[in-house]
């Protein structure tokens, strides 16, 4: 009995060593990147200054300003605009569902959205009060991938299958993702789609667009704010399609004499659920 | 030992033949959903976690419940036990098999299921839980196995198990902790966002997994000559019983914290589990048998667990008080938390779920082939212990 108890004594001491280590580990949970992450993120920007990263993750990109930093891309949504032309929004999902190659099917179930049309309190659960003014009350609301800061789907992904890039797009790697669908419950904005059956079953295949791929069936997948488009200097195509009313308006939240700062300043706009310190990418002018 | 399962009366063999006929059907189901695709089920971009993923759920608490026969016999040194330990051990093994079939057939991708380990990424609480679930699997078979062929050997088991056995406990904690911060950890899940998930978890494990093995005891003692002993019984029955008032307390607690702070997100998944949400018209309430049906079973086993001549003088009523607890809790559990957590969804609107025939066939394949073989190992200890003591 005795030996028995000296051996559970030294498994409880090996165990409180292992457990004095647990602080680190927990802020690396808690921030959800890892050190390869933030490696990639220092190569990525030969200009930044190692130190200035750390605080740009933290605090809404805010901290870092006035240093070179990265870019980290936002859009801004103007109701206003979308109120005088109703059409605008149809547009913008019609040509982001065509250049993706979003499947359509008509079972409920199995759909698949990447940028799509709530009404207000739906959007904006957070933002209820008794009496709405028509206007709100009548809008409907263009709700797509907010690109969060601190994105919970990024945390919770057991394969790094979504991950968030050093330029602020939240990505997915369609080839690695097992289909767990954490990412799914775990996001607070409802903002992913999983592929229930073939998507090519959803789609014309003499209409689709070449130059994106379909995906396969058992994955999940979601706005990538045309990281595409992006990539090469173009803008979304939602926000391109808009181009004349200016009512979606994109650039980098980062640089402080970007189009989009310009109208962030000079604008009362909202985000989707900002207690979920999630810190979105895309803002809303009501 | 295994040479043990190979001989049997016929019951023996048509419990089993009975067992591997849904777990044929319940492949050829399998075998439909991966040729189709995860649409065959009744999930959905809203309710984007179903059957599986309860059962899974519930499943990993019925393993975490053995280490209550664990704990007692090697901690506490409480030779009752000493014979059913291995009971506790081999439902561990049964029940981690059947966890992680539920996770691969729920998977998109399930030939990709390795990526976890490939990629391993520490901020992800699913990673975690592989390891550990593998882990506690792991430490139950060792220990299982050496300890019973030591049994049949009639020797002592070996000194370098033991730490294999003290290693298993905190395990078993962590298996259902770890299961809970899948969930309480989201942002914008509000029925799952508690820290008194875990806690919950463990207390309704600790009452369901030793309620099966009572119901095991009883059933081995009839056909067997495998006794567990009166006293081992009537003090699993005490944590049974202990076990499941506290889930009770729990659950209660949600409900104050809930109502009394009347903050409508964490009154919504509430509403619509136990009594049904209206919006626009419609009645949506297709959980609330389950949720009655939780409550109701649950006073009834606590009841029948709880008053003596139910407990101590019929073998009836303490087997009908145990398996009454064990549907109970998989009601909470197995049905409730998982598919009422995600209603409503991020954006306040309703969907329900209904799974299809084809799910439901597949979720009965995975219980029978966990059954399957719990009944192999079970066989395997009773018929050592038989020719150790018969």
């Amino acid at each position: 009995m005795d030996k028995k108890r000296r051996d559970f004594l030294k498994i409880a001491g090996i165990s409180t060593l292992a457990g004095l280590g647990g602080p680190a580990v927990v802020d690396r949970l808690v921030n959800g990147t890892s050190p390869v992450g933030a490696n990639a993120a220092r190569e990525y920007d030969p200009d930044a200054q190692g130190e200035t990263h750390k605080a740009g993750a933290g605090e809404h990109g805010e901290a870092a300003e006035g240093a070179k930093t990265r870019k980290r891309w936002g859009i801004v949504i103007d109701l206003r605009k979308f109120r005088e032309d109703p059409e605008l929004a149809e547009k913008a999902i019609k040509v982001c569902n065509y250049n993706h190659n979003v499947p359509h099917f008509t079972n409920k179930r199995h759909e698949v959205k990447w940028i799509w049309l709530t009404e207000f309190e739906n959007a904006f659960p957070e933002h209820s009060q008794y009496h709405k003014d028509t206007k709100t009350l009548e809008t409907e609301v263009l709700v797509l991938c907010n690109h969060c800061d601190s994105p919970p789907c990024v945390r919770a992904c057991p394969t790094k299958a979504t991950f968030k890039s050093p330029d602020g797009i939240v990505g997915m790697d369609y080839h690695r993702c097992i289909g767990c669908r954490f990412c799914m419950a775990a996001c607070p904005y409802g903002s992913r789609s999983f592929n229930w059956r073939d998507p090519r079953a959803g789609l014309d295949m003499k209409k689709i667009n070449r130059k994106f791929p379909t995906r396969m069936r058992g994955v999940v997948e979601k706005c990538n704010m045309c990281v595409e488009r992006v990539g090469i200097g173009l803008q979304p195509a939602c926000v391109e399609v808009c181009s004349e009313s200016k009512a979606m308006i994109f650039g980098d939240l980062n640089d402080p004499n970007s189009e989009i700062r310009q109208v962030l300043k000079n604008n009362f706009t909202i985000q989707r659920k900002p207690s979920m310190g999630t810190h979105p990418s895309v803002f809303y002018i009501v | 030992m295994l040479e043990k399962a190979l001989r049997g009366n016929k019951y023996y063999w048509m419990w089993l033949g009975f067992l591997g006929t849904f777990m044929a059907i319940g492949a050829i189901c399998y075998v439909r959903q991966y040729n189709y695709g995860l649409g065959m089920t009744g999930m959905s971009r809203d309710v984007s976690w179903g059957l599986y993923i309860s059962q899974f759920t519930y499943l990993v608490g019925v393993a975490a419940g053995g280490v209550m026969l664990v704990l007692p016999y090697y901690i506490h040194n409480y030779k009752e036990f000493g014979r059913i330990t291995i009971l506790g051990e081999f439902l561990a093994i049964a029940s981690l098999v059947m966890c992680l079939m539920f996770i691969i057939v729920d998977l998109g991708q399930p030939i990709r299921a390795f990526n976890v380990m490939l990629h391993p990424t520490p901020h992800s609480m699913l990673f975690w839980d592989m390891l550990v679930l593998n882990g506690y699997l792991f430490l139950n078979l060792l220990c299982g196995w050496v300890i019973l062929t030591a049994e049949h050997k009639e020797v002592p088991p070996p000194k370098w198990i033991y730490p294999f056995v003290y290693i298993s406990i905190p395990f078993a904690i962590s298996i259902h902790t770890v299961t809970a911060m899948l969930y309480c950890g989201l942002p914008g899940r509000h029925f799952w966002l508690s820290a008194i998930i875990a806690p919950r978890f463990l207390a309704s494990a600790f009452a369901a997994g030793p309620s099966l093995i009572v119901v095991a005891a009883l059933i081995l003692k009839r056909i067997s000559k495998f006794d567990a002993g009166k006293k081992a019984i009537d003090k699993m029955v005490t944590i049974i019983l202990y076990a499941a008032l506290t889930n009770a307390f729990f659950v209660c607690l949600e409900f104050f914290v809930a109502y009394y702070s009347n903050v409508p997100a964490h009154k919504a998944a509430l509403n619509y589990l136990f009594f049904g949400i209206t919006e626009h018209g419609v009645t949506y309430n297709n959980l609330v048998p389950f949720m009655y049906g939780f409550v109701i079973l649950g006073v009834i086993a606590i009841a029948l667990l709880s008053i003596p001549y139910t407990r101590k003088k019929n073998e009836f009523f303490l087997g009908l008080g145990c398996v009454l607890m064990f549907i109970s809790l998989w009601l909470d559990k197995g049905v409730g938390f998982v598919l009422g957590g995600f209603v409503p969804n991020p954006l306040e609107q309703i969907t329900e779920y209904y799974p299809t025939p084809n799910e439901i066939m597949i979720t009965i394949a995975v219980w029978c082939t966990g059954f399957f073989i719990l009944s192999i190992l079970y066989k395997i200890a009773v018929k050592v212990e038989e020719d150790i003591h018969g």
